[in-house]
């Protein structure tokens, strides 16, 4: 209980200094992005929304073998398959429920061929549930509309694989 | 204005005039509250390096609007277990209260509703009445977190209302008015005959740096929030409030901020004068001054909120109580020895 003390507390200096801080951040550029017109940059393994992939002549890449299913912990990938009039074995029915989905990833680590896979859109928010309920063609049409990215998302991470 | 409704009789030209000057006053507050709204996000925004609503409109310039029409469409519920006519009662009375205010307020020489003598009283009690707008929708919501924030803010204006009411002593003293428009000329060359207001008296100033931390608890704004702390009590005595109930609590609450502004710079910076007693200074209207130095002070209100915390509760009745009252109390003395020794000189 000093002299300095009550000068100090009585000149209100504390507060002083912090509003010479708050008035120094006032004038400093701002630390947020303007989120709907300016997007933070995105890695190469970014989890978003999921796509199915093709290969460049058209033929769709996933053969049915089901371990994206297996592995899923959140059981959201439902798949059916049948043999295709070619012979080879396809999915019949690839549905994922999206609002099951915990984006973690193991699908895409299970998958073999590079089939399905989560792509850099995190845009995606729907008015309804079901909405939210992807079935195959929803995401093959996923991977033709993101193929460009997401094969070159592919081939930037592939070193580290 | 009268002159304007001559056919009439008098009666009633005077009451479409006063109708009238009402409007004048009301419309443009109403338009203040909502750009004052937006700047007090914005500064507030800008100093927590955010960037504050800017997607409404220009800069975001509309977007108190847009809140308002929101705010305008949604329904207003009514708690079952409230008291319905004080539950509807309370927002009006808050709002009304914060309106009547203005009447006084002086806005260039001569441009004042009413020109009362005792206008600094009538500032005081109906800046008092505002409290019942508060511990009625806090009792009346019957519910536990508005009856507390209704609780602590009756505690909380009345303690800062005795220190206002002895800082505005001091300034009356000074001025030898009640009346707002004679305290304001009283301060036209009040340093040397060259500086307009009460704040440049070194003996004053301190009086003001009281008036300022009181009309911030006054007016329930960070840091003395306490009312209304999120953390604590949900939204305070609003919590149960929707819609338009809402709305005229939110609008009151501004009215008030951007009144206690006002008196601040009415009372120790001049008000409608310019802060230095120049001539070719007089060329901008009065009333432009004034409105420059209400949102500095307003700035100063959001610089604040954005800085400093919320106070404790027993801090806030301490600085009310054991600060302000004893001090601003010395105050008056001093003041009052101070003006006796300039008219008088010391008695021999």
């Amino acid at each position: 209980m000093n002299l300095a003390y009550y000068v100090k507390s009585f000149t209100l200096w504390e507060f002083l200094k912090a509003h010479a801080k708050t008035l120094h951040y006032f004038f400093k550029p701002k630390a947020t992005i303007n989120y709907p017109y300016e997007i933070n940059p995105v890695s190469p393994r970014f989890r978003g929304e999921h796509a199915l992939r093709r290969y460049p002549n058209g033929e769709e890449r996933c053969i049915a073998c089901k371990l994206c299913e297996a592995v899923c912990p959140a059981l959201a990938i439902t798949i059916e398959s049948e043999p295709r009039d070619d012979g080879s074995r396809r999915t019949t029915r690839y549905d994922l429920d999206m609002t099951k989905c915990i984006f973690c990833g193991l699908c895409q680590e299970a998958c073999p061929v590079d089939a399905i896979v989560e792509g850099p859109n995190l845009e995606y928010s729907t008015e309804t549930r079901e909405e939210l309920i992807y079935d195959k063609a929803k995401l093959l049409d996923n991977g033709d509309r993101w193929e460009s990215v997401l094969a070159a998302n592919i081939a930037a991470d592939a070193p580290y694989r | 204005m009268i002159s304007w409704f001559s056919a009439l009789p008098y009666g009633w030209a005077f009451f479409l005039a006063t109708i009238i000057d009402i409007l004048v006053i009301a419309l443009p507050l109403m338009l203040a509250v909502a750009m004052i709204i937006y700047a007090d996000r914005k500064i507030w925004a800008a100093m927590a390096l955010r960037r504050g609503p800017n997607v409404v409109g220009p800069f975001g310039l509309l977007q108190s609007f847009a809140d308002g029409l929101k705010v305008f469409l949604q329904e207003t519920i009514v708690p079952s277990a409230a008291n319905r006519g004080l539950f509807l009662l309370a927002p009006i009375i808050t709002f009304t209260v914060a309106l009547i205010v203005w009447a006084v307020v002086p806005f260039q020489a001569g441009v004042v509703l009413a020109d009362i003598n005792v206008g600094l009283l009538y500032i005081l009690a109906a800046s008092s009445l505002g409290v019942y707008g508060v511990i009625l929708s806090g009792w009346s919501s019957n519910s536990k977190y508005p009856f507390y924030s209704a609780l602590r803010a009756a505690a909380q204006m009345v303690s800062y209302e005795v220190a206002i009411g002895f800082v505005l002593v001091t300034v009356v003293l000074w001025a030898g008015s009640f009346n707002l428009s004679h305290i304001v000329m009283a301060q036209q060359g009040h340093i040397f005959g060259l500086l307009n207001g009460f704040g440049f008296n070194p003996l004053l100033f301190p009086m003001w740096v009281v008036f300022l931390i009181s009309s911030m608890a006054e007016t329930q704004r960070a840091p003395f929030d306490l009312t209304e702390a999120e953390s604590e009590l949900v939204a305070g005595y609003q919590t149960e409030y929707s819609s338009m109930s809402f709305a005229l609590f939110w609008l009151g609450e501004y009215a008030n901020v951007i009144l206690m502004c006002v008196l601040n710079a009415t009372l120790f910076w001049g008000g409608w004068l310019p802060p230095l007693n120049i001539p070719f200074l007089y060329v901008i209207p009065g009333i432009i001054w004034l409105f420059i130095k209400m949102l500095v002070f307003f700035f100063i209100f959001s610089w604040v909120r954005a800085t400093v915390p919320r106070y404790r509760y027993d801090q806030l009745m301490r600085l009310g109580w054991k600060v302000f009252l004893p001090l601003s109390l010395l105050w008056v003395f001093l003041v009052s020895g101070v003006l006796m020794w300039m008219r008088v000189g010391i008695a021999q």
